[in-house]
């Protein structure tokens, strides 16, 4: 699966992808690859504050469980109802119709610390 | 073996290990003794317990007949001797049987979803109460003091050190939770209100009124119960939120304290927040129906310090004695029990003067004149009777207070001879 | 070549309630010696229920049948070794059975009155005493019931007597190598959890744990040996660095079946352990439960103890409620009763000297298990074994063979999978343990079965990755159950049941 140009990564495998003054907030294809069958996602309320670097959910597999940590700070304002009835959904569309929260903004400047999309695969190339 | 191995001796197994944490002593216990000589031991020791009293203890630990078919079940080697069934190939038997017990608490406690039972009915409480805690991010609880008092001790043990302060609500003069009491001390921090039903006094709770000041406030309501075979005829705590409780009652012998089999049920939308084992039902890769322990992830082995509890066990095989007695009386014969428990109690009942005014199943409380319910005791222990539970230890405004409980197992007879005692003090 | 198991005839059985039909029984109750009562009269008809909807309505032979035809669809001890590592599972002596259902004591009521009950209570004084006397610490709890329970009572000791001393703490050392209750347990009472990375012989590393000491630490939890199944040689001055920081030393007890009699953690400056009865002393597992997770500790801790204490007060047994610095109840009553008979008469067949040579016994089969596989699988760590040995799955990785297979396999071979995938700091861990109960025979049996896989990873990988082949059910669509939990049985399910 290809890795878009126009999202922005985290080593913490998630993506965040901008539009005006929101982020849509996913896992990435390697993630969902390295749990395997997703059966369950947790994910925040609207109207929770996420902040950058911290956890907010969790993805669990059959028998593990990975926490998911925030790319920006903000306040969600959509979750992806989808998730909880079909979390395999994660498994096949991860960068699409599987994202997870989308989040206002808080400060755009965090934006830069993360990694396009060509660094965020030559990361996981070695990792 | 020890050729295999490349070694001359047992001894030399150990021989590495450094000298200063050896034993080199031998254990001061006595030899090795024979099949005999152990029964024999064991037959001295109940001799030298009461043996043969007509017992009307309840309290938390009922004394009702135990179905043959019961021990016939549970001695079979596979389900006796097989661990616990992570493989799911060859552990059918027991995850089968775990699927049918989940079922049949449900069926009785009127809840959605069951796990595969707790330690026993004490611990259940607290881990109902950081359950409720997780799901209505809420740090408080309230317990009513009808909760059997040595519960009431557990969950104060567990929750002294995770920031969940615990306050008691009064009874009434009927012997039921004051009300009253309890819409004043709900409050926003409140996570859950623990009732049980029947009460420590044998008495029904009001659930349902119980569950709409609760719920008002955005509290959880957790229903304890002691004695299951009340639920043969009385309404389930469908209003609850949370059962949790000890299905001695079904076939376990008393066996001085445990072990038990405790469960909790809930609604389904609290299911990832349930601890303990669960077991699913799926299909194998032929498409046949099977059964697997599921929504591990829970669970302390994947998740640690993270997981809903660091319960790791249950209790299979007495939640298999359960299960076996309730597929023997089944949805007649627990009734018809349950009937002849309340027409006994009702009977003793009659015939004492008791504390509380308000229905209950098969225990109440009788209150003695002038003489100590202790004293009583001890002259029915003159007619191998033993009399019920002088409640001044949990009580201390009830010392003239005398717990009484009546099941199938007790005979007319000895019944008056309890009134008679009574009648004399 | 399969030695140890031909395929048979096996009887399929639906679900209790889908056999249920209207009006059948399987009891019977004695006719009412008392006036019957109208329970809607009597108790309020709001507070009636209609029927059990669903509850099951079947016959006696059926019953039977029933759970007879369940109980032949699992593996069990009786019919073969099981070598779960850091599970113990031991041959369950029946004679323990026997003695637990002795009437006077399974029908005991634990609010009986104490004169009635000295018979009990000299057995948990009996009980109390070998235990103490085994791991060389001052006194025993045998309230919890099973090893988690014990970890929590033990934690919650090890605070109270730091808040006697002025601070409770704040965190609990754990090693990588730890079952995954320790790090729960310590979270409810209230720690929080550091792991500490194992040296590279699976070991502590004392550096890092000198290094991590401070004077936030409350306690190390240790399982020894460990949980690769080698002894922490440096077992002193992990408790000395602890003990000079003012912490404390939790013992894992999960693995004292190759401690018994030849070593005493009391007097190697362990604090505090628990022992699962159901695993070192032969309790039987049930399929999960009941166990007992028995609570040592050293004098420093006793004035903790979970209430009541059982006390000699002159020429009998009796229950003291009274103490001031307990850390209260863990559970109602005292205990797993009916387990702790069992491992007492465990303790008596075998004597001081038996429980030694069963130690002895337990290290020599896993050694000659390890000897035996050796050429076949990789060793995790070379370190001596003492009574379970780790191999990896790394030379069976290469053909995209992993231990979960290998384990599966073993299934058609007639044996438990081992334990697999853990502990988590050997990857592909295949954690074997076979217990002292074992002949030969079955050893060499079992070692025959692993030796026969290893070959068949080289020649027919897809014949393992497969497996199992020959069981009632094939590989469980695990996904599935965990994406869209059913964990009852409902009427409407019955249509999809039609096909069988």
């Amino acid at each position: 699966m290809s890795y878009p140009e126009n999202f922005k990564y985290t080593k913490e495998h998630e993506w965040v992808k901008v539009e005006g003054d929101s982020g849509i907030i996913g896992i990435t294809d390697h993630a969902q690859e390295e749990l395997g069958d997703i059966v369950f996602v947790d994910l925040p309320k609207s109207g929770a504050k996420v902040r950058k670097g911290e956890t907010f959910g969790s993805v669990e597999s059959v028998k593990a469980v990975s926490d998911i940590y925030s790319p920006v700070s903000g306040e969600v304002t959509a979750v992806n109802e989808l998730l909880s009835t079909s979390p395999e959904k994660l498994n096949e569309d991860p960068h699409g119709a599987a994202w997870l929260i989308k989040v206002k903004l808080s400060d755009s400047g965090e934006l830069n610390g993360l990694l396009s999309a060509a660094d965020y695969q030559s990361y996981i190339g070695a990792e | 073996m020890l050729e295999t191995i490349g070694l001359d001796s047992e001894e030399d197994l150990i021989s590495y290990l450094p000298q200063d944490v050896r034993f080199d002593k031998a254990l001061s216990i006595d030899d090795g003794k024979s099949e005999y000589e152990i029964v024999e031991y064991f037959k001295q020791r109940a001799a030298q317990n009461g043996n043969g009293y007509r017992s009307f203890l309840g309290a938390g630990v009922y004394n009702h007949y135990r179905p043959v078919l019961v021990d016939t079940v549970v001695s079979r080697g596979e389900f006796l001797t097989s661990y616990t069934p992570y493989q799911a190939e060859i552990a059918q038997g027991t995850l089968t049987s775990i699927f049918e017990f989940q079922t049949m608490v449900c069926q009785l406690t009127g809840m959605e979803v069951a796990n595969a039972s707790m330690y026993d009915g004490s611990s259940a409480v607290p881990e109902a109460a950081m359950m409720a805690v997780r799901v209505t991010r809420r740090n408080k609880v309230l317990i009513a003091r009808t909760v059997h008092p040595e519960y009431r001790e557990v969950l104060q043990t567990y929750t002294r050190h995770q920031g969940i302060p615990v306050g008691e609500l009064q009874y009434k003069k009927n012997g039921r939770i004051d009300l009253d009491a309890l819409s004043k001390a709900l409050d926003d921090d409140v996570a859950a209100v623990i009732v049980q039903s029947p009460n420590f006094f044998g008495i029904l709770e009001d659930i349902k009124e119980t569950s709409r000041i609760a719920s008002a406030k955005g509290a959880l309501l957790i229903v304890v119960f002691t004695e299951a075979v009340a639920l043969g005829l009385i309404e389930p705590p469908k209003e609850a939120d949370i059962v949790v409780g000890e299905l001695q009652s079904f076939a376990i012998s008393p066996s001085y304290g445990g072990p038990y089999a405790g469960i909790i049920a809930t609604r389904e939308k609290y299911i990832r927040q349930l601890p303990g084992r669960l077991v699913g039902e799926t299909t194998d890769a032929e498409g046949r129906r099977a059964f697997c322990l599921t929504l591990a992830t829970r669970e302390q082995h994947i998740r640690r310090e993270k997981a809903t509890s660091n319960i790791c066990t249950n209790q299979a095989l007495l939640a298999l004695m359960a299960t076996v007695f309730m597929t023997v009386y089944g949805k007649e014969g627990l009734r018809e029990l349950a009937e002849q428990n309340l027409a006994k109690a009702l009977y003793l009942a009659s015939k004492l003067p008791l504390e509380f005014d308000a229905p209950f199943f098969n225990e109440f409380v009788a209150r003695s004149n002038g003489t100590s319910p202790e004293q009583i005791n001890s002259k029915l222990a003159e007619q191998k009777i033993t009399g019920g539970l002088a409640l001044g230890r949990f009580y201390p405004e009830l010392k003239n207070g005398m717990l009484l409980c009546a099941t199938e197992m007790n005979r007319r007879e000895d019944m008056d001879a309890v009134a008679a005692a009574f009648a004399a003090s | 070549m399969i030695k140890k198991v031909s395929s048979h005839i096996v009887q399929n059985e639906p679900l209790v309630f889908e056999l249920s039909s209207p009006g059948k029984r399987g009891y019977q109750l004695p006719d009412l010696d008392v006036p019957p009562v109208d329970a809607a009269q009597a108790l309020g008809a709001e507070n009636v229920r209609s029927e059990i909807e669903g509850f099951p309505e079947i016959s006696e032979i059926e019953t039977i049948r029933h759970f007879t035809r369940l109980s032949t669809w699992n593996y069990a001890i009786d019919l073969g070794l099981y070598p779960l590592g850091s599970c113990t599972m031991k041959y369950n002596p029946r004679v323990n059975e026997l003695v637990a259902r002795t009437e006077g004591l399974a029908w005991a009521h634990p609010y009986q009155p104490e004169e009635f009950s000295q018979g009990c209570m000299e057995i948990i004084a009996a009980l109390e005493k070998a235990l103490a006397e085994i791991t060389g610490l001052d006194a025993v709890t045998l309230q919890p019931a099973a090893g988690a329970h014990g970890e929590f009572t033990g934690i919650l000791m090890i605070r109270a007597l730091l808040e006697t001393r002025g601070n409770p703490r704040k965190k609990i050392l754990v090693p990588d190598s730890a079952h995954g209750t320790n790090p729960a347990t310590a979270m409810m009472v209230g720690y929080t959890v550091e792991n500490i990375k194992s040296n590279n012989r699976g070991m502590v590393d004392l550096e890092v744990l000198s290094r991590v000491t401070t004077d936030d630490v409350a306690a190390f939890m240790i399982t020894n040996p460990n949980t690769v199944g080698v002894f922490e040689e440096n077992i002193r001055k992990i408790c000395a660095i602890m003990h000079e920081k003012g912490a404390l030393v939790y013992m894992d007890g999960a693995n004292m079946n190759a401690l018994v009699g030849i070593v005493r953690p009391g007097e190697l400056g362990i604090d505090v352990m628990h022992l699962n009865l159901h695993k070192t002393f032969s309790t039987p597992h049930g399929g999960g439960g009941p166990g007992s997770g028995a609570v040592a500790v050293a004098k420093v801790l006793t004035p903790f103890l979970p209430s009541p204490r059982l006390e000699r007060d002159g020429d009998r047994w009796t229950w003291n409620f009274d103490l001031p610095d307990s850390i209260g109840r863990v559970r109602a009553y005292y205990g797993n009763f009916g387990v702790l008979v069992r491992a007492l008469a465990y303790i008596m067949a075998h004597g001081g000297n038996g429980l030694r040579q069963a130690t002895l016994d337990a290290l020599l089969n896993a050694n000659y298990i390890r000897a035996l596989l050796e050429p076949s699988y990789d060793l995790a760590y070379r370190a001596p074994s003492m009574h379970e040995c780790v191999f990896s799955d790394d030379r069976q990785a290469k053909k995209g063979v992993r231990t979960g297979d290998i384990a599966k396999r073993l299934i058609d071979y007639g044996f438990h999978p081992y334990t697999v995938s853990f502990p988590l700091i050997v990857r592909g861990a295949l954690m074997i343990e076979p217990t002292e109960t074992e002949s030969k025979r079955e050893l060499d049996l079992f070692a025959d079965a692993m030796i026969s896989i290893a070959k068949e990873v080289e020649e027919n990988p897809e014949l393992v990755l497969k497996a199992p082949h020959s069981t009632l059910i094939r590989r469980v669509d695990e996904v599935t159950a965990a994406r869209r939990p059913i964990v009852r049985w409902k009427p409407q399910t019955k249509a999809s049941q039609a096909a069988d």
